[in-house]
């Protein structure tokens, strides 16, 4: 059983970006984000977790920059909102979002295309794919692939732009379990070799706790920080970190505030 | 299983089969009965030509006919072209400006709910008679290419419109790299009733300039010859009109097909 530990993890230094009090208030009137602060530190694997509707993904989508908050404010590290340039952020969506009309090489060049961006974009095209484990289908169309291989497709899409920032909105919840532990597993992999820094959203306490440095739980409607917690087993993980008894003693620790979030939330 | 192995791959195979002989068989068929009951019955030939008439009348006039053909198919391409070439730019317009749309869109509503053969005669009053014929064509032909297209450029993925926004792409590149391609099917289907519609407005068309006296397409010959109690050149000539619109249809059935076969769910085979 290991240690609650409900602070800060040790990763520290100036944020990469910095949520303060943002709220998001839909024209219809559902407030979807009450005043969340969360600050991303360079280099993490941070997850917010919460039940549907608790505005974790409008969140990300705020940090994107494809949402504008209603309250707060968004603030970048590193020199400022100069460096939160659209190069800066890869975005990995909750479907594919592949073109079916284009092949995956097209598809993951697409970043580079829109930025103007093509001399050596064959080659960076090639490296992601190769990144991904996906080298022999550069010329296949998204809907001659897999699920999961979509969602490398669309992983590579994300990383060709070679991003600081990783913003993942629920990419594995649509796959079948098997493809969803490789894909954490390639993920984790990923993350390790390239030093990104990853947000990641999930509604899966598994998940969060398997590929997590820190996990920040949500309270539903409205949503903001339910509380936060630092899973600080070593990285790399691996399947036996999956069966492991600590592994087992986080998942207990997270549901149970995500169980006291729910009831905040309901409260 | 190993039994049922054949049988799935010859299944396919015998069900094209039957689907290009079955109409053949048919076809056939009419045309046996349709001659049979002309003899029996003794019809004389101004009332209803038999098979062999029909076709003998076909190649004794084939040089009027051919040259009448042309003239048709020439206005239904014409209107075509200009039919596709309006209706996605108007779409396009519509698409990147909100206040164009409202301005515009009822009246392309009102032109089309107007039947065409009300507004041909006034068109032939106004305009040369050629011109006449490829503006019927153009009225007819275009609405379907502008609400298909309206409709797919306005059924893109919002994910994938996100993001483009977050990777800064210009209103051009958001036009041409996702509104256009992921409108292509619509467009396809917009085109492939264009395609049959422009040659019914040419018809039509031509059919109210015959009334007055002028004209040299196919319409007008079926006109002429109804006049003239020509009864197996109408059948000759009507029988071009539909082989015209047939070849029409398969064509742009085949670039749809040609267009869309890597990508989309239309043009895939499903194995069952």
């Amino acid at each position: 059983m290991p240690a609650p530990v409900i602070a800060p993890p040790a990763s520290s230094g100036p944020a990469v970006v910095a949520l303060d009090g943002v709220g998001k208030t839909f024209a219809n009137g559902v407030v979807a984000l009450d005043r969340l602060d969360l600050d991303v530190r360079p280099g993490e694997f941070v997850s917010l977790l919460g039940p549907s509707g608790c505005g974790k993904s409008t969140a990300l989508r705020i940090i994107a920059g494809l949402s504008a908050p209603s309250r707060g404010r968004v603030a970048w590290g590193e020199g400022g909102a100069a460096t939160a340039g659209p190069h800066r952020i890869g975005f990995v969506f909750q479907e594919p979002t592949l073109m079916p009309w284009a092949t995956v090489a097209a598809n993951v060049r697409l970043p580079l295309k829109l930025a103007g961006l093509t001399p050596d974009a064959p080659a960076r095209v090639d490296a992601a794919l190769a990144r991904v484990g996906l080298d022999g289908f550069a010329q296949s169309y998204p809907r001659e692939l897999s699920g999961g291989m979509k969602m490398r497709a669309s992983i590579a899409r994300a990383l060709v732009t070679e991003p600081g920032l990783l913003l993942m909105d629920e990419p594995f919840a649509a796959l079948d379990e098997i493809t969803r532990f490789r894909l954490n597993n390639d993920l984790l992999t990923l993350w390790q070799a390239l030093r990104k820094t990853v947000v990641f959203v999930t509604h899966s306490v598994f998940e969060s706790v398997y590929l997590s440095q820190r996990i920040v739980v949500m309270t539903p409607r409205p949503g903001r920080v339910f509380t936060e917690l630092a899973i600080e087993a070593p990285h790399p993980r691996d399947e036996r970190f999956r069966t492991s008894a600590d592994y087992a003693g986080y998942c207990r620790l997270v549901s149970e505030a995500l169980s006291g979030a729910i009831a905040a939330g309901e409260r | 299983m190993s039994e049922a192995k054949p049988k799935d791959e010859s299944g396919p195979r015998a069900e094209r089969a039957l689907r290009l002989l079955l109409p053949i068989v048919v076809l056939g068929l009419t045309v046996v009965l349709w001659g049979a009951v002309v003899r029996w019955r003794g019809i004389p030939p101004y009332v209803l030509p038999g098979p062999e008439l029909v076709f003998t009348t076909l190649v004794a006039d084939w040089a009027m006919l051919s040259e009448a053909l042309a003239v048709t198919l020439l206005t239904t391409l014409q209107g075509f072209v200009l039919a596709a070439v309006g209706g996605i730019g108007l779409a396009v317009l519509f698409n990147q400006s909100r206040l164009i749309e409202y301005s515009l869109y009822p009246y392309a509503v009102i032109l089309q709910v107007t039947p065409i053969v009300a507004i041909a005669p006034l068109l032939l009053v106004y305009l040369p008679q050629p011109a006449a014929v490829l503006a019927c064509a153009w009225i007819v032909a275009f609405f379907p290419v502008l609400a298909n297209t309206t409709l797919g450029l306005n059924s893109v993925d919002r994910n994938l419109a996100d993001l483009f926004r977050l990777y800064g792409a210009t209103r051009w590149q958001v036009l041409w790299e996702l509104k256009l391609p992921a409108a292509l099917p619509y467009i396809l289907g917009g085109l492939k009733i264009a395609g049959g519609l422009s040659l019914i407005g040419a018809v039509v068309a031509e059919i109210a300039a015959g009334s007055a006296g002028a004209g040299s397409g196919l319409a007008y010959r079926i006109v002429e010859a109804g006049y003239r109690l020509n009864i197996p050149r109408m059948f000759a000539a009507l029988l071009l009109l539909s082989a015209a619109g047939v070849v029409i249809f398969f064509a742009l059935a085949l670039v749809s097909h040609l267009l869309l076969r890597r990508w989309h769910e239309s043009a895939l085979a499903r194995e069952v």
